[in-house]
């Protein structure tokens, strides 16, 4: 993997700053996060998982939404590197996944399929918890260097501050309402790609392009875009709906 | 709606279930119907059902707040709460003997069916087993809302919910497609996926994965 730079390192940092402003969309910001750390660490896909009530994770955001993807991050809610990183709470490395088969049988075979060499996942703690996963995918096999892994655990601490900003950070109870909220997000982002896949007779990979352009070009926040298109009353995005 | 008796029914139980193992003073279940419609209230019992109805009069208190916010409210003192952030409604609550208050809203992303309001009488907040006991009461709540829609079977759940699909992503997806193909409510949708799979014998997912994959469309009649 390349030397990142000190330089692009701080702009990220910074961009990311400026990203957590008041009412900012948590999706969005776990998915710029996904975006940038696949950049900086020339990683295939990188995703980010939550665990909801259950201690089960679900997946929130991912530097590139294909349903295939999509697939891999979710098959970890029963086996595969989220999942050990969330229960242990230590980063899970598997420099080389057909040779680590073996460990997550079903997850490696979907990860090989999709064309992956290498997996890591690192565990999003806070305070003495750990509430999540970044998951970072590699095209090729090989192991992170001691740089790299450093990257990497500074931007997963910088996305699980982000949980935490919308507000100001009165009490534990913050922690609860803002991570259902974002849990229910993902929801609405979902069923927003079905109903607008159906409205367009386009994919739902493709729903969620125009979706995330349409906000992008408009200003709008992603979730907010999503909630108006399975409203009652979709007038507001006629544009993006086609009606 | 036919039935609503035996729904406010097993959500009376529910709310005196709750109340009990939490343990509360008393816990309320609000149930959002039409926009611009009252909504209705069950409560463990008649002096929290009081208090729960307050809210759509004075219109504020925390079940108005988690079912806009789409989120958990969590107000584990409300007397030292300042400012107020329910200038009448807190006063009524302390009235009444109430000191903290946790609302959480019965929900499928978009798809917004209630409110769980759960009173305590003294401070505090609510313990990690505690409150994963309040969201899973939730959960059962939204179970059995979800039972009382047009379309559902009310016999059998088809599955442990959302939470036992293989890939939640394709289900919700086909629910935004079901509320487009058949003209109807999000929530509605989720029911005629439910009973789809349930008239079929089929598993809940494979169901959802079919509808994505533009392989199987529900008919608009009742399945």
């Amino acid at each position: 993997m390349p030397t990142v730079s000190a330089q692009r390192l701080a702009e990220v940092f910074v961009e990311m700053a400026d990203t957590l402003v008041d009412e900012f969309d948590v999706i969005e910001f776990l998915q710029l996060v996904s975006v940038r750390t696949a950049e900086l660490l020339d990683a295939g896909a990188v995703g980010v998982l939550l665990a909801d009530e259950h201690g089960d994770l679900q997946f929130m955001a991912a530097s590139d939404e294909a349903a295939k993807l999509l697939e891999l991050f979710e098959a970890q809610h029963r086996e595969g590197p989220c999942l050990d990183a969330f229960l242990s709470g230590t980063t899970v490395f598997a420099p080389d996944i057909v040779a680590d088969s073996e460990r997550w049988p079903l997850f490696s075979q979907r990860a090989i399929e999709a064309g992956f060499g290498s997996v890591h996942a690192v565990p999003m703690r806070l305070r003495g918890d750990v509430i999540g996963a970044l998951n970072l995918f590699g095209r090729r096999t090989g192991e992170l260097d001691g740089g790299d892994v450093r990257i990497v655990q500074a931007l997963v601490d910088v996305a699980t501050i982000g949980l935490l900003q919308e507000r100001a950070i009165r009490r534990g109870e913050v922690l609860t309402e803002q991570l259902q909220g974002a849990l229910n997000s993902r929801v609405v982002i979902e069923q927003a790609k079905g109903a607008l896949a159906q409205l367009r007779r386009v994919s739902v990979d493709e729903a969620f392009a125009l979706m995330r352009g349409y906000a992008r070009s408009n200003g709008r926040r992603l979730s907010d875009v999503a909630q108006a298109v399975v409203s009652d009353d979709r007038s507001g995005v006629a544009a993006l709906t086609g009606e | 709606m036919p039935g609503s008796t035996d729904r406010e029914n097993r959500l009376g139980r529910l709310c005196r279930a709750a109340a009990r193992t939490l343990p509360a003073l008393g816990t309320a279940v609000t149930v959002m119907t039409a926009e611009g419609v009252q909504p209705v209230a069950v409560a463990s019992d008649p002096r929290t059902q009081a208090l729960e109805e307050q809210q759509f009069s004075f219109g504020e208190g925390p079940c108005v707040d988690a079912f806009a916010e789409r989120r958990p409210v969590l107000e584990p003192d409300l007397g030292s709460d300042r400012p107020l952030r329910w200038s009448a409604y807190t006063p009524a609550a302390l009235g009444e003997g109430v000191q903290a208050v946790f609302a959480f809203p019965l929900q499928i992303g978009a798809a917004r069916l209630g409110v769980l309001d759960v009173y305590r009488a003294a401070p505090g907040v609510l313990s990690a087993t505690a409150l994963r006991q309040a969201l899973t009461f939730a959960e059962i709540a939204l179970r059995i809302l979800l039972d009382g829609q047009e379309g559902a079977t009310t016999d059998r759940p088809v599955e442990g919910l959302e939470s036992a699909v293989e890939s939640r992503s394709a289900l919700f997806q086909a629910q935004g497609m079901v509320m487009i193909q058949l003209g109807v409510s999000l929530t509605e949708a989720m029911s005629r996926l439910r009973a789809h799979a349930y008239a079929h014998d089929r598993s809940l997912g494979d169901v959802a994965r079919d509808v994505v994959a533009r392989k199987l469309e529900l008919e608009r009649d009742r399945t």
